[in-house]
């Protein structure tokens, strides 16, 4: 194990670390809206024949092929994305599906009776939604939404398949470039432990609170 | 026709499907070893999560939920023929990772569905008279197999779709097989399209299947 050649490439795997977290965070929160978004549609009765549409197809196939697909599909129709955009868009697609299910979930889990006592008491749609639904669907549905965003921080090492610089990509790279197995797998390891325990000590927490 | 006459010539689709019929089997064959290989392996997970050893069954989970599947694959694939010298190749590799995941999952949906019947069932079969024997046969499994089967097409279908990685170790499966067209015919969008199509033509069908089977069968 050659330690002096570990250190070289630790700002490597900084940068690495911080490309995942950067585009798994962007990534999270545009799923998050859309999936928020959808579900405030899907309840109040629009749009659900696209949304139930999107969310099988969201769900039902492999992040790969819908990454290769914008990265690789999506130039033969002039439309040029950096392999970073081509990602975070697959991941929000993907995501997006997830959160949708989770919001959606959060909605129907709450007795129709309060939206029809808060419409007796004069509130608009839009109060309804701000005051008496959201705080409780985003209380209820807050372990089940960390799960789905710790999931698609993981599924970030994909986008090493079509070079976007994370985890992955720097490790499979760098055993390319320097037929160093031993090092770079355990910085592989080393790096996804530092960044995915924390995620789901985390998670864990909420879920024990949350019971 | 010369093997030259057949660079870019614009495959219909008709010809693409009839391509990607072997990686579509490999990808298939892959899921279904992991899978069948997983449900020995879950019940092997659930005796030790009863055990005295609980922990390490608890460990294993976590290394599984933790850690994502393309890190274990790298690491098997790589790591394995340095450590032990052992080169098991990128299906061997992919197995055992599939296999040593699907175990955690398929124990845990065993783990549920147990919990799930009531012990005032199992109390009813003993007072009615029924001996170990036929409270497996009428009671319990009967129960199990229901509580269990949806969840685990759940498993089948999150198998299928991760099996698509395993192109990412050099498995020539169904993801590689688009490739190898595109390679010679340029034309990702229609490849990769059909291969959205395909993947959702599998696993759409069987998650609508297993969420039908877990109203049917709902205890409640």
């Amino acid at each position: 194990m050659d330690w002096n050649f570990i250190l070289s490439q630790l700002p490597e795997y900084g940068l690495a670390l911080a490309t995942t977290v950067l585009i798994g965070g962007v990534a999270v929160l545009l799923s998050a809206l859309i999936g928020v978004a959808n579900a405030v549609s899907w309840y109040f009765g629009y749009g659900r024949f696209l949304i139930a549409a999107y969310v099988e197809i969201g769900r039902n196939t492999p992040l790969l092929i819908q990454l290769f697909l914008l990265y690789f599909g999506l130039p033969k129709l002039g439309i040029l994305l950096s392999a970073e955009a081509c990602g975070v868009l697959a991941l929000t697609f993907l995501g997006g599906a997830y959160f949708t299910e989770v919001y959606r979930a959060g909605f129907a889990g709450i007795a129709p009776e309060q939206a029809q006592a808060a419409r007796a008491l004069g509130l608009s749609g839009r109060q309804l939604l701000t005051l008496v639904l959201w705080p409780q669907v985003w209380q209820r549905q807050l372990p089940a939404a960390a799960a789905t965003g710790c999931f698609l921080m993981r599924e970030t090492t994909v986008l090493s398949a079509i070079a976007v610089a994370e985890i992955m990509y720097t490790t499979t790279n760098g055993i390319a470039l320097y037929y160093l197995t031993y090092e770079f797998l355990l910085m592989m390891t080393l790096c996804c432990l530092l960044l995915f325990v924390p995620l789901s000590i985390g998670l864990r927490k909420l879920e024990v609170r949350a019971l | 026709m010369s093997s030259s006459a057949m660079i870019a010539t614009g495959m219909t689709i008709p010809d693409i499907l009839l391509q990607l019929i072997p990686g579509l089997g490999q990808t298939l064959l892959l899921t279904f070893a992991s899978l069948a290989l997983s449900l020995p392996g879950g019940l092997l997970y659930v005796l030790l999560a009863q055990s005295r050893f609980a922990m390490l069954a608890r460990g294993w989970l976590e290394l599984f939920r933790t850690i994502p599947l393309l890190v274990w694959l790298f690491l098997l694939f790589f790591g394995l023929p340095l450590w032990t010298g052992l080169d098991i190749g990128g299906i061997g590799s992919a197995v055992l990772v599939f296999v040593l995941w699907g175990s955690t999952e398929a124990g845990e949906v065993f783990r549920g569905a147990w919990r799930a019947i009531p012990v005032a069932q199992l109390e009813a079969g003993i007072s009615l008279g029924l001996n170990t024997r036929q409270r497996w046969r009428y009671l319990i499994l009967p129960q199990l197999l229901r509580l269990s089967l949806p969840p685990l097409m759940n498993v089948a279908t999150r198998l299928i779709k991760t099996s698509s990685l395993t192109v990412l170790i050099g498995v020539t499966e169904l993801t590689k097989a688009g490739q190898q067209i595109i390679e010679r015919e340029d034309n990702a969008l229609l490849v990769y399209g059909l291969l959205l199509l395909g993947y959702f033509a599998i696993c759409f069908p069987l998650s609508l299947a297993a969420r039908r089977l877990e109203q049917r069968w709902s205890l409640a």
